[in-house]
């Protein structure tokens, strides 16, 4: 049986998860993202300190536990990965196991698997039965659901463009003498791949949810100078105190904290040195952080309700169009001088960082913008995005291979098998497996026959 | 009453390979057709093989079949179809000749030992506690037998379609069977009604072809049979020719396209045609921005005149038929020898059977050919074959020869058939077979011989024959493994002249085989390297080393779908008992009641959840 993966322990921020590995190849799967001892010669049942690594970058500082077959829950060779929790770090773990070789486990499968190797008593079955019809629908439901409607149309569109190189290719197999139907053949496949492989990066690296996940939230604090940036970034740090780092993050920009907010990682964006206290607005210039705004996710733009609003402050409104954003009014300890009405039909926050009052709201008013709620309240075991992102990835690397076998010289038809493997992984994701789909495609598409 | 053990209903491609396989394997039979004349007759395209199909002939040679070798004593015309293309693709099609490959067939027939041949229209069966007994002629004659094969192609209550006019005829104005359909339906079976066409023929000598572009044969010979060498002359093949419809063809279609059978001409057809095998009208209309269609003149054999249009397919009247030709360039003053039309047929629903090709409804009796709802010379000869040798282990109390999806199109065919049904005739296609890579033309033998030569098919001589090539493959592969090259200036030089980058280290010729642009024969060409081993020997080797990489990835993908196909489910499985089943799974599994979890996680409709709660349920109830 091939081996599956799953996070096995509900996740809230701070705890402890435990992904699981079962089956044959999981040692070997573990092994391949694991920076310590080699689990391969290991004892059973033991634990062993390391790192997970995503080629040489560390994701996490791990305990793994290996247990070999057949005295374990599955009767399998089973390895848990116990990983310091969150979201991000979690999902990429999972991520990284699904593009070694796991697959995602069905709803109740180690169960599953524990009772089909005679490991649980048979009263369980029927348990299990209704825990699979039971949690199928909502899984199903909830994996196609996860990824926005953009991501689904992009990937149906990317499906749409395989399938008509693949059923061409098909068709010129199946019907070789039809000379009216141009002859597909590696050269003129080979730009139209390489443009694929650019678009499927590009939906990689914009794909909401994949980028929410892998890199975070980039937020950008902007205000005029005095307005209690630097003291925002610190309250929020201040809560945070495990995560705070100042190494350059993933993304181009310096990142000047981190935070986690229900497991998603935050990067507070360096607005060009807001701890510093000088007229950075007026340094840079509305140009420099309109440049700067576009780079973020979130803009937080802060005013003082101890001031009157400034034709700068409006500027700075201006420029947060279209744009995921929140105005805080901070300093409402002091006395009130900024007109409500000025602002129209912004919607603000009203907070006073050095009372510590409103920061809750922030966050929540954050976690409402990125629905971040619902990666925490759905059951984690089968959030799907770490699924989706490495299947997309996957799917990358089938159009890699295709690209390398054209270069390769390979016949066409060998060549197909990675577009073919590409076009099924797409699938995958949005739940389109159906086989026929592509002699349907072959016989709508062109003209054949006797 | 006289009696036999095996009884083949039907002289077609798939009646023949049934009578040879169960007669050659020791069993009385008789077949019974409505006309002996037209044994093995080829009532459409003049062709055997093409792509997918041309395997599954190699594939019956390789069993003990007879096609493969009956069309190379026949064929006028041969081609290697994809031979730019990898070896998973490549297929023979030939043209057979019409006249002369009937001929072979009945002399082989004839000349069959345990084999009897006899004219009859079969309308009914003797049936015995759900057993076939035998089988009923028109004329209330009774014959008995242990088991029955019905090979009835488009004869069961066939309807000839042209223009306004159903006429009730097998092809060609053959005597269809009245009642047999109907007495199928009686004993259980549910009945599809099925159409195809056929396309005009044209007179020879009233064609131009200096219009028209010539098509020839290949100029290397080849066989389907793996055991004898080319008996056509590859200097004097007979060339086909290709032309096209123009905006006129066109026009004439579209103005009286209400004409057509299928466009109102009649108004109560029921029969699903094939998307594959479109008629001219279908194409016109459903491509409707294309210029022109292409079509080929096809010649049906040396002894007479008769020119196939494939491509040409149609079911309107005759005088519209006719005009449609005419306007053909080259064919302006075309004489049409025999109308085209549509033909309407009874088959059974293919789920109706096993993969065994017995009926699930009646013990012992078997089902081959469009029947089954197939289309296809090769498609009907592969069933038969495999009904002839299942009906033989049958009777023998043995267990059936099932080919799985990773052994042979075959069983491709025969799995799609009982597994997914079918509901437009079946063709084969390279895109069904998701293991493509290991079902190639050049390893038929390895694939199937094996069984052949258990069976009973394959004899000594020919078996021997075969392990010894056999044995000589893997010699030479240990052998090419321990020769190696070091990266010599000549060895060098003629690296670089056949645009291969040049060695740094010393490799074997194993791994330098892996190189897309080197091959045993540049090799030995360029001196680098002698091998004395046949030709098809080092065919074979060059496929397997160079693609071995990613013929050991399908392996394993096969690998995974075998573990599930050796999981049993037991025959006498209550589905209304597996709870928490989702109601269309049930309902497909109870229709299709499939053998294995392989095969019921093929069935669309059932999901991978409802897999493992069958699963679980096998596991609780029957303790496997």
């Amino acid at each position: 049986m091939d081996t599956i993966a799953a996070i096995s322990t509900a996740l809230g921020v701070g705890a402890i998860s435990i992904i699981r590995v079962s089956g044959e190849d999981s040692i070997n799967i573990v092994n391949k993202i694991f920076k310590g001892p080699d689990l391969a010669k290991v004892q059973s049942h033991t634990i062993h300190y390391g790192y997970i690594v995503d080629k040489k970058q560390v994701i996490d500082e791990v305990l793994v536990s290996v247990m070999l077959a057949p005295k374990t829950f599955t009767t399998e060779n089973i390895v848990e990965i116990n990983s310091h929790g969150g979201i991000a770090t979690t999902n990429k773990v999972l991520e990284l196991l699904l593009l070694n070789g796991a697959r995602l486990a069905e709803p109740g499968e180690f169960t599953k698997r524990a009772f089909l190797n005679g490991r649980i008593d048979l009263v369980e079955a029927d348990g299990i039965m209704n825990l699979i019809s039971a949690k199928t629908e909502s899984s199903r439901a909830l994996s196609i659901n996860q990824l926005t409607g953009k991501v689904t149309n992009n990937i149906k569109e990317l499906r749409n463009k395989l399938v008509e190189i693949l059923s061409h290719i098909e068709v010129n197999i199946d019907y070789p003498e039809y000379e009216d139907i141009e002859e597909l053949t590696t050269d003129k496949i080979l730009p139209k791949l390489c443009s694929f492989q650019s678009n499927l990066e590009q939906i990689i690296k914009d794909s909401h949810d994949g980028k929410i996940i892998n890199e975070g939230i980039n937020v950008g604090i902007i205000g005029r100078p005095n307005v209690g940036k630097s003291s925002l970034l610190n309250a929020l740090l201040e809560e945070e105190k495990a995560i705070v780092t100042d190494i350059e993050g993933t993304t181009r920009d310096i990142v000047e904290g981190k935070i986690t907010l229900n497991g998603v990682i935050l990067n507070i964006i360096d607005t060009a040195g807001i701890r510093e206290t000088d007229n950075v607005v007026e340094k840079i210039g509305v140009e420099k952080s309109k440049e700067m705004i576009n780079k973020c996710d979130l803009i937080i733009l802060m005013l003082n309700h101890n001031e009157e609003l400034t034709q700068e402050d409006l500027n700075l409104i201006s420029t947060l169009q279209n744009k995921n954003s929140i105005i805080l009014i901070n300093k409402i300890d002091l006395d009130k001088k900024l007109d409500r009405n000025q602002l129209k039909d912004n919607k603000y926050i009203e907070l006073s960082i050095k009372e510590n009052k409103g920061i809750d709201v922030l966050k929540q008013r954050i976690i409402e913008i990125f629905n971040l709620g619902n990666l925490e309240t759905k059951d984690l075991t089968y959030l799907s995005d770490a699924r989706s992102i490495a299947l997309l990835k996957k799917s990358l690397s089938y159009i890699e291979n295709a690209i390398f076998s054209i270069q390769q010289k390979e016949p066409i038809d060998i060549v197909e098998f990675s577009i073919k493997d590409a076009w099924e992984t797409l699938g995958e994701i949005i739940g389109e497996t159906y086989k026929e789909e592509l002699i349907d495609e072959l016989f709508s598409r062109f003209c054949l026959g006797k | 009453m006289k009696e036999y053990e095996i009884i083949v209903v039907g002289g077609g491609h798939a009646g023949c390979e049934a009578a040879l396989a169960s007669a050659r394997i020791g069993h009385s039979t008789l077949l019974i057709t409505g006309n002996i004349k037209n044994i093995a007759t080829m009532p459409c395209n003049p062709s055997i093989g093409g792509s997918a199909k041309g395997i599954i002939v190699r594939e019956i040679d390789a069993l003990g079949g007879e096609m493969g070798i009956n069309a190379d004593k026949t064929l006028i015309q041969m081609k290697m179809l994809n031979s730019s293309k990898g070896p998973s693709v490549h297929s023979l099609r030939a043209q057979a000749d019409k006249i002369t490959y009937p001929q072979e067939m009945l002399k082989t027939l004839n000349q069959q030992e345990n084999l009897e041949l006899r004219e009859g229209m079969v309308e009914d069966l003797i049936v015995k506690e759900n057993t076939v007994k035998g089988v009923i002629l028109a004329n209330g004659e009774k014959i008995s037998s242990s088991a029955v094969i019905l090979t009835t192609g488009t004869y069961l209550k066939s309807d000839i379609l042209r223009g306004s006019t159903r006429t009730r005829s097998g092809p060609h104005g053959e005597a269809p069977s009245l009642h047999l359909s109907d007495n199928l339906k009686k004993y259980g079976f549910e009945i599809l009604r099925l159409k195809t066409g056929t396309p005009p023929r044209i007179e020879r000598s009233s064609i131009d072809f200096s219009k028209a572009k010539r098509e020839d044969g290949d100029k290397t010979p080849y066989t389907f049979s793996h055991d004898i060498s080319p008996l056509y002359d590859v200097e004097n093949q007979e060339p086909c020719y290709l032309v096209y419809t123009n905006q006129n063809t066109h026009k004439i279609i579209l103005d009286n396209l209400s004409k057509s059978s299928m466009y109102g001409g009649l108004n109560d057809i029921k029969g699903v045609g094939p998307r594959y095998c479109p008629s001219i009208e279908d194409k016109i209309t459903r491509f409707r921005d294309k210029e022109r269609h292409q079509l080929f003149l096809e010649p049906e054999s040396l002894s007479y005149d008769d020119i196939y249009l494939q491509g040409f397919s149609t079911s309107m009247p005759t005088e519209i038929q006719e005009e449609m030709v005419h306007s053909l360039e080259g064919l302006e003053h075309a004489k049409i020898l025999r109308y085209a039309y549509a033909i309407e047929y009874d088959a059974i629903y293919p789920t109706q059977i096993y993969a065994s090709l017995e009926t699930k409804i009646l013990k012992n009796l078997f089902t081959a050919g469009q029947i089954n709802g197939t289309s296809g010379y090769e498609e009907a000869a592969c069933q038969g074959l495999i009904a002839g040798i299942n009906a033989s282990l049958k009777i023998e109390g043995k267990n059936p020869l099932i080919l799985k999806r990773n052994e042979a199109y075959i069983g491709v065919l025969i799995d799609d058939l009982v597994t997914k049904g079918t509901m437009e005739p079946y063709r084969m296609l390279t895109s069904r077979a998701e293991y493509r890579l290991l079902l190639r033309h050049d390893n038929a033998d390895l694939r199937l011989r094996d069984y052949g030569h258990k069976v009973g098919l394959i004899k000594e001589e020919k078996y021997n024959r075969f392990l010894e090539k056999k044995k000589n493959i893997e010699l030479l592969k240990e052998e090419l493994k321990q020769k190696k090259l070091t990266p010599t200036e000549e060895v060098n030089n003629v690296l670089q002249k056949l645009n291969s980058p040049s060695l740094k280290d010393g490799i074997t010729i194993y791994d330098l085989l892996k190189r897309n642009e080197i091959t045993l024969s540049s090799l030995i060409e360029n001196h680098l390297l002698t091998l004395d081993y046949s030709k098809e020997v080092m065919n074979e080797v060059e496929i397997q080393v160079k693609y071995e990489g990613y013929i050991k990835k399908v392996e394993r993908e096969a690998e995974k779908m075998l573990k599930n196909e050796s999981k049993q489910i037991p025959k006498d499985i209550d589905y209304q008992k597996v709870t928490n089943l989702a109601s269309e799974a049930r309902q497909k599994l109870e229709r299709i009641r499939p053998t294995s979890i392989g095969q019921a996680s093929r069935i669309s409709g059932v999901n991978p959840a409802d897999i493992s709660i069958l699963m679980i349920y096998l596991r609780k109830n029957y303790n496997e």
